[in-house]
């Protein structure tokens, strides 16, 4: 069943055509990849989705969770969606934590906020929530600030942020670029199992295509504002039809033998 | 030909209050003339602070550095040894490294009267990294990440180098731009016959560029070797753990695999092998004594 469906979404910033008609469709329990080159329009479509676009940014189309139209929403029922239903990772962990709130503080602001907990649940839940994320030590890393973290457990905490409030659509937006490989690895596993196990649907959005290939069951390829080939991960990197997802396959560095 | 050497370096990092940080314990490295050397290794495994200390922003404790038969000395206010102004640094940030208040060539010509050179204009120097001449006259805000790394490049060769280093000078610009920024150093260097040392903790993008590859961890050199060679036939454990965590985009949908645990704290190393307590083959050996042997610094690998 589709949980969130992009139809012929456009976005255009200043004049500018962005997006030129994009159509993606989630599904939950499912890990839907979206690759391109930057500038292709990828991270735009993720942040059409939760309504952080641009200042002045004008759309058309529908994104549709469930029955309702996100893009036609009023600004104070979305309110309620971004971060509750809809909930966004972003690239940087070091800047998309507040530095000088606690962990504890970022994780239950929200939740007392979207699901009216008050301040001794909201504690248990944020305790729960890093033992989700495998945060070692749940009690002792609450109380502690960002800087205090490594780079890959700072990400795993931006993900218990926007798991808290038990969202069904989770926007990943370049999750593991900032990441060493081998911290990478784990919070892609993560990210995978958080996925098979809360029936998430996930929008990756990465330009790389070794961590699509990993984590993602179907792959988008994005080019100019456009989707230019959509399929389960396999046929689409291993056979693809369009020349230019070709092309970026080709582009890649040898196999490893 | 040897253009630089490090030899047995430690650097330390003291901060009042705070226990001392060892970040580089020991670290050996040569790079040749017209050779590209790909440093590698997990984020806060002293990487940087080698290269700083080969430009001589950080002092060695112990150890040396050889440029080109001179020691490398601390920068400081009065004027630099002429021979050492050969080695050049391209930055991690463009956002930063720039002056904002200053015009591109302005701060291109910086380098161009370091290297006593009257005949080049900033804007040869901007073509050569691939950007129009009239840029020149602009200021840094007027530019993307990738372009602003490349007069940071044009700027690092201004001064005529025969050393140049780039720290991470790829991980703050944006994917598709990261491949073409490192190529263009490479061949800039390697068409100049300088020496190339390249920082970086993206493993596939010094694959694509590296002669030689050099794997750090917790502040020491643990494999050396041929680009190729260490890729197809990594000996060290860890170079296995680091290559093991790239995933292959075969379509296979096969989860990369995992080094448990994190870096340890450099201000307390574990004993005998800094890799020991995340090693799946440790031995009795590992806990015990350290391996301070090369090219593969492993009591697996010892040499005979």
């Amino acid at each position: 069943m589709s949980l969130l469906a992009i139809s012929d979404l456009k976005v255009s910033i200043g004049g500018k055509e962005i997006l030129r008609g994009v159509d993606l469709d989630l599904r939950a329990g499912r890990v839907h990849g979206l690759a391109g080159e930057s500038g292709s329009g990828k991270t735009m479509t993720g942040l059409a989705v939760l309504g952080l676009l641009p200042h002045g940014a004008r759309t058309s189309g529908r994104i549709a969770l469930g029955e309702r139209d996100l893009l036609a929403m009023p600004a104070k029922e979305l309110n309620t969606v971004r971060g509750g239903e809809v909930a966004m990772v972003f690239q940087d962990p070091a800047t998309s934590l507040h530095p000088m709130l606690s962990v504890g503080r970022q994780l239950t602001e929200h939740m007392r906020h979207h699901l009216g907990l008050d301040k001794k649940q909201a504690r248990a839940r944020a305790l729960e929530l890093l033992g989700q994320v495998r945060i070692p030590g749940p009690e002792g890393a609450i109380d502690r600030y960002p800087h205090q973290f490594s780079g890959g457990m700072r990400q795993r905490i931006a993900i218990a942020i926007a798991l808290a409030c038990s969202p069904k659509v989770l926007i990943a937006d370049e999750p593991t670029t900032a990441l060493d490989v081998t911290v990478q690895a784990g919070v892609l596993r993560l990210l995978r199992g958080l996925c098979d196990d809360l029936g998430l649907a996930v929008l990756l959005v990465t330009h790389d295509l070794g961590v699509m290939s990993a984590v993602a069951d179907e792959v988008s390829v994005m080019k100019e504002g456009l989707v230019v080939e959509t399929g389960p991960r396999g046929q689409v990197l291993r056979d693809p039809t369009h020349p230019y997802t070709r092309a970026l396959l080709e582009s890649l560095p040898g196999e490893t033998s | 030909m040897t253009l630089l050497t490090v030899d047995d370096l430690v650097v330390e990092h003291r901060t009042p209050g705070r226990p001392l940080v060892r970040a580089v314990a020991g670290a050996s490295l040569t790079v040749a003339a017209g050779e590209v050397v790909g440093l590698v290794g997990e984020s806060g495994c002293g990487k940087s602070t080698l290269a700083r200390a080969v430009c001589g922003l950080n002092p060695a404790a112990s150890g040396t550095i050889t440029f080109d038969g001179h020691p490398v000395t601390p920068l400081g206010l009065r004027r630099r040894n002429r021979a050492l102004a050969g080695i050049q640094m391209v930055f991690q940030d463009p956002y930063a490294s720039l002056n904002p208040r200053r015009r591109v060539g302005a701060q291109i010509a910086d380098g161009l009267r370091t290297a006593g050179d009257t005949v080049t204009a900033p804007a040869d120097l901007l073509e050569r990294v691939g950007l129009p001449r009239d840029f020149a006259g602009r200021h840094p805000h007027e530019f993307s990440g990738g372009q602003r790394q490349r007069i940071a490049i044009a700027r690092a060769l201004a001064a005529r180098p025969t050393m140049l280093i780039g720290d991470e000078p790829i991980s703050a610009l944006d994917a598709s731009a990261q491949a073409q920024v490192a190529r263009l150093m490479r061949d800039l260097a390697v068409e100049s016959g300088a020496g190339l040392l390249f920082i970086s903790h993206d493993l596939s993008v010094v694959r694509l560029i590296a002669d030689r590859i050099a794997v750090m961890y917790l502040g020491k050199i643990v494999e050396v070797g041929r680009t190729a060679e260490v890729w197809a036939d990594p000996r060290h454990p860890y170079t296995k753990a680091l290559l093991g965590a790239i995933p292959a985009p075969d379509g296979a949908g096969v989860l990369p695999a995992e080094l448990s645990g994190d870096v340890p704290d450099p201000a307390d190393p574990p004993p005998g092998c800094r890799f020991h307590p995340r090693c799946p083959v440790a031995m009795d050996v590992c806990r015990e004594r350290e391996p301070a042997f090369g090219p593969v610094a492993c009591w697996l690998h010892e040499p005979a």
